[in-house]
């Protein structure tokens, strides 16, 4: 078991194209750690070192579809079997 | 329910409780009818306070132009007032959505204007943005920065669901122009500071993505996230998949961003049941599906097919 996150088109090409990857770790911070060693460039494009390594702000990461910047952001908690899913921030909606 | 017209026909909705999706008998799902509204969707709501607020401080004379970024309803709502207020109306949507939205507009006398559909809305606001700046005296509403939008959810659709049902825990939108969800969301939590409120963000498939930049990220003006208690993402699949659940067990004929809406309300109904919790979730359904028959989600023999069909669409 592992974790599996989805990766938008923009970040593919560290992905090599692959839509999803698997990663392991007790936190978001730790699976997009353990991302870069396999796919080198990653973490800077979700990752703000600048901001106190917080989520890039037009970065969305959702866990099991919700937004974890509503759970404990980069510092939430995983487990084997969840879906992580990065996304660019977007206006949709009925509008 | 009589009313002197139209327009004063917008709002006082049915909330209807959905006893076959409610997760148990004290975990119950209750779906607020806003395809009831004179035009079809929620939308009739914040394009009339923002016509009405905007003629009350002069904004808008007799004789104006509206200019507004819409994927569809907001637009339709807005063309429909225009004509019984006499104005004309301009809208900016995205190429990709539906034939019934663009034969919707054009019956309402709206003339659209078509924005790539490479960035969605994102594009349209953008386009929208450029027009109002080369024609200084048309008028843009600004669905997604003007405080009357949230302002209408405020005055109306939040007071009906406490008045309808106190006991309302959760109340959960989709998340477009966050006017839904900022103006009920503010009015329940002045009432019920326990009260959770959830967006359901929809959630495109890679076509629709495809040439979007992590940099170039819009979040409407009115939004705070301060007002939600969380945020869903959800998918197409699973928002095409709930919009049939939705319609073979309930019978609600709703379009799809009413499915996504669903989901993340199931979402939270799951948790209250994990946690022992009993909850009253309110969920808006948007508009009706008639918009989208032609996508063939409704009609497609299974769901699989149905998501299929949708690969590539606005949905929402």
């Amino acid at each position: 078991m592992a974790i599996e996150v989805r990766i938008p088109t923009i970040l593919r090409q560290y992905t090599d194209g692959q839509k999803a990857v698997e990663g392991n770790g007790e936190t978001l911070a730790e699976l997009f750690a353990d991302l870069e060693t396999r796919h080198a460039g990653i973490q800077a494009r979700i990752v703000d070192e600048g901001a106190g390594g917080e989520l890039r702000r037009f970065v969305n990461v959702y866990l099991n579809d919700e937004d974890v910047r509503f759970l404990d952001g980069i510092n939430t908690k995983i487990a084997d079997g969840d879906n992580v899913t990065i996304l660019p921030a977007v206006a949709g909606g009925m509008a | 329910m009589r009313y002197d017209s139209p327009l004063a026909a917008v709002g006082n909705t049915p909330l209807v409780c959905l006893p076959r999706l409610s997760p148990s008998p004290d975990v119950r799902i209750w779906a607020k009818l806003e395809d009831r509204n004179p035009t079809g969707s929620v939308k009739d709501r914040p394009a009339l306070h923002m016509i009405e607020q905007a003629e009350k401080d002069g904004r808008l004379t007799p004789g104006c132009t509206i200019l507004e970024p819409t994927s569809g309803n907001t637009g339709i709502s807005l063309a429909m007032a225009a004509k019984l207020k006499g104005y004309r109306m301009v809208c900016v949507m995205p190429e990709n959505t539906s034939q019934e939205r663009r034969d919707l507009l054009g019956m309402w006398g709206a003339e659209i204007i078509s924005s790539p559909a490479a960035g969605g809305s994102n594009t349209a606001v953008r386009v929208a943005k450029e027009l109002a700046a080369e024609h200084p005296d048309w008028v843009m509403l600004y669905q997604y920065g003007n405080p009357d939008n949230a302002g209408a959810h405020y005055a109306t659709t939040g007071p009906e669901i406490l008045a309808d049902l106190p006991s309302v825990s959760h109340f959960v939108a989709g998340l477009g122009t966050t006017g839904t969800l900022m103006g009920v969301g503010r009015f329940l939590r002045e009432h019920k500071p326990d009260v959770k409120i959830v967006a359901a963000e929809p959630r495109y498939d890679d076509l629709v993505y495809g040439l979007r930049n992590l940099d170039e990220g819009f979040v409407p003006e009115l939004y705070d996230a301060s007002v939600l208690t969380t945020r869903f993402s959800v998918g197409s699949a699973d928002a095409v998949a709930r919009t049939r659940e939705l319609l073979q067990q309930e019978g609600i004929f709703a379009g799809i961003s009413t499915g996504a809406a669903l989901h993340a309300a199931l979402g939270v109904g799951k948790k209250a049941v994990q946690a022992g919790e009993s909850a009253d979730i309110v969920f808006v359904v948007a508009d009706g599906g008639w918009k989208y028959l032609s996508t063939g989600v409704y009609t497609a023999a299974t769901t699989e097919e149905a998501i299929e069909t949708l690969q590539g669409q606005l949905w929402a």
